[in-house]
């Protein structure tokens, strides 16, 4: 774990694919202490995943866990949400997130127990505090900014804004070091990026990558590659190109920039044309 | 079928659960089993010099997976034009993609669209050439693994644009009177299967699904599809015809609820 800013706890993720090494510890998560509880950031990716990450908040405070905010549905950043059901917290989560979940959550678990077994993959826990448009809880003099975006890495991303300290916790909005994934819009990603940019904070803790990373800069390569796929799919679109040539050329620029970079530019490739074609 | 609906996860990107991968010997039986179920005892000769299926061997998007078909004018063989394809994924629960029959003002010469694939399998393309004879092509496609990109990203998107459709024309310019040209058909439709479930009450959505598109230039067939779920989500099709006249080209979509959409679309290349 790592202190970024005072109270702010973070623990990176590995930039792995889920595996029973890593218990699908690859994501970054966290906690915030205030003066009297504490906010769980992304319940980790398996019931150990969770279980270290309570351990980690017991080590440092005996305060409640009074909330578990979900960035979004991802099983990497929820599925330890299991390891703090009887801490009896306020599960958050974006007011799109409960209906996807019925969608989803059973093909997540079965994914995540061929990997970890049904007993290690954990559960992801439905949200009783749904946000649409912006929320705020208070930990005892410390209030976190919750906002509801507009599809863009998913449907249902949220991101948490520490005014105390200027930090902002972007969840997968934010992808440093690790290619970015697509499962929402490419254009609404962008588009709500380029908003944040503007936030009260300068500090900004991304879903995958360093704990911490300086805030608006560390948005610029996430942008560049994103921006780049829509500039060269569109180009592609208006000549007749088709979407397997798309997913062969587009993006390769990119490639030595991003770790597991041939795992997921083809099938961001593959959303953002779908996507653009339509636009 | 289980790709539908599912999401892109980060970092369950991996192999298909070991059931999903048949032996050689099971796929084999299934594709005749297949066979005999959609064309009787009619024999289906493998189809090199008729028809070529192409398609990727590792899926990028199991519900949005591109194949190209090529047919041979004649066929090589004397057997004639090709009056129609067969698009099968035989691993499917619902294996007939779609069939596709050509019309007077058809080009048959490629095909492509994209299909959903539920696990690891072969896929076939069957033609059939004026005179009745059967010719196959067959790939092997790796679904990746299931963990693929959800049909509805924003369902009252999806919802707002139902049945609208886009139409590109292939190339510069007006088009050459009786010259063969490339086109290619988007329709906006969910696709969907039943397994979808309403963000507000939670309950599932009732399947509802294109079932027949028409293309005409004219009063021209050029193109009819029947079609099923395997069709991917907004279905995309690029398809070639031999214009006579003015046009202008239009499209006729059903769905399996009855649902009709008709649009049209004047007869300049490019964008419409």
């Amino acid at each position: 774990m790592q202190e970024v800013a005072p109270g702010i706890w973070v623990r990176p993720g590995v930039h792995e694919e889920a595996t029973a090494a890593n218990q699908d510890g690859i994501a970054n998560i966290g906690f915030i202490i205030g003066r009297d509880a504490v906010a769980v950031l992304d319940p980790g990716g398996s019931l150990a995943d969770g279980q270290a990450l309570r351990a980690a908040v017991r080590a440092r405070t005996s305060l409640p866990v009074r909330y578990v905010v979900m960035t979004h549905l991802h099983p990497d950043h929820v599925f330890g949400a299991a390891a703090f059901v009887d801490d009896s917290p306020v599960f958050v989560g974006h007011a799109r997130m409960a209906g996807m979940l019925v969608q989803r959550g059973e093909f997540y678990r079965n994914a995540l127990a061929e990997v970890l077994g049904i007993d290690a993959a954990g559960d992801y826990a439905k949200p009783s505090l749904l946000v649409e448009g912006t929320a705020e809880i208070d930990l005892g003099g410390r209030t976190l900014h919750l906002r509801a975006h507009p599809t863009a890495h998913t449907d249902n991303d949220l991101s948490v804004l520490d005014a105390q300290t200027g930090t902002l916790w972007l969840g997968d909005l934010l992808f440093v070091d690790r290619v970015p994934a697509l499962d929402g819009s490419i254009l609404g990603w962008l588009t709500q990026v380029a908003a944040l940019r503007d936030a009260p904070a300068r500090l900004a803790v991304p879903g995958h990558g360093p704990p911490a990373v300086p805030w608006p800069a560390a948005a610029d390569a996430q942008t560049r590659y994103l921006g780049g796929l829509v500039r060269d799919i569109r180009a592609m679109i208006a000549r007749g190109g088709d979407i397997e040539t798309a997913v062969a050329t587009v993006g390769q620029a990119e490639r030595s920039k991003w770790l597991l970079f041939d795992d997921y530019n083809g099938r961001n490739v593959t959303a953002a044309f779908k996507e653009l074609e339509w636009d | 079928m289980k790709a539908l609906g599912m999401a892109m996860c980060i970092g369950l990107a991996a192999a298909a659960p070991a059931w999903a991968e048949q032996s050689q010997a099971e796929q084999a039986d299934r594709w005749r089993d297949l066979k005999l179920a959609v064309f009787g005892d009619r024999p289906v000769t493998e189809g090199t010099g008729v028809i070529a299926l192409d398609a990727p061997a590792r899926a990028q998007d199991a519900s949005l997976v591109p194949i190209t078909i090529s047919l041979s004018a004649g066929g090589g063989t004397g057997g004639g034009r090709v009056k129609a394809v067969w698009v099968l994924v035989d691993g499917n629960p619902s294996p007939l993609a779609g069939t596709f029959t050509f019309g007077p003002a058809a080009d048959p010469h490629t095909l492509r669209t994209r299909v959903r694939v539920d696990q690891y399998t072969l896929m076939h393309a069957v033609a059939e050439t004026e005179d009745g004879r059967l010719f196959s092509a067959e790939r092997y496609v790796k679904a990746a693994g299931g963990c693929s990109a959800p049909s509805l990203k924003d369902p009252k998107l999806a919802m707002s644009r139902l049945g609208q459709m886009r139409l590109r024309v292939d190339g510069e310019g007006p088009l050459a009177e009786g010259q063969a040209a490339s086109a290619q058909l988007l329709i906006s439709h969910p696709n969907n299967n039943g397994m979808q479930v309403d963000q507000v009450s939670h309950n599932f959505i009732p399947p509802r699904y294109i079932q027949d598109i028409t293309v005409r230039y004219g009063d021209e067939v050029v193109l009819s599809v029947d079609a099923d779920i395997s069709l991917s989500e907004d279905p995309a099709i690029t398809f070639g015809f031999v214009p006579h006249g003015p046009g202008p080209i239009r499209v006729d979509v059903l769905d399996s609820t009855q649902a009709k959409f008709r649009q049209e679309f004047p007869v300049t290349a490019g964008r419409s």
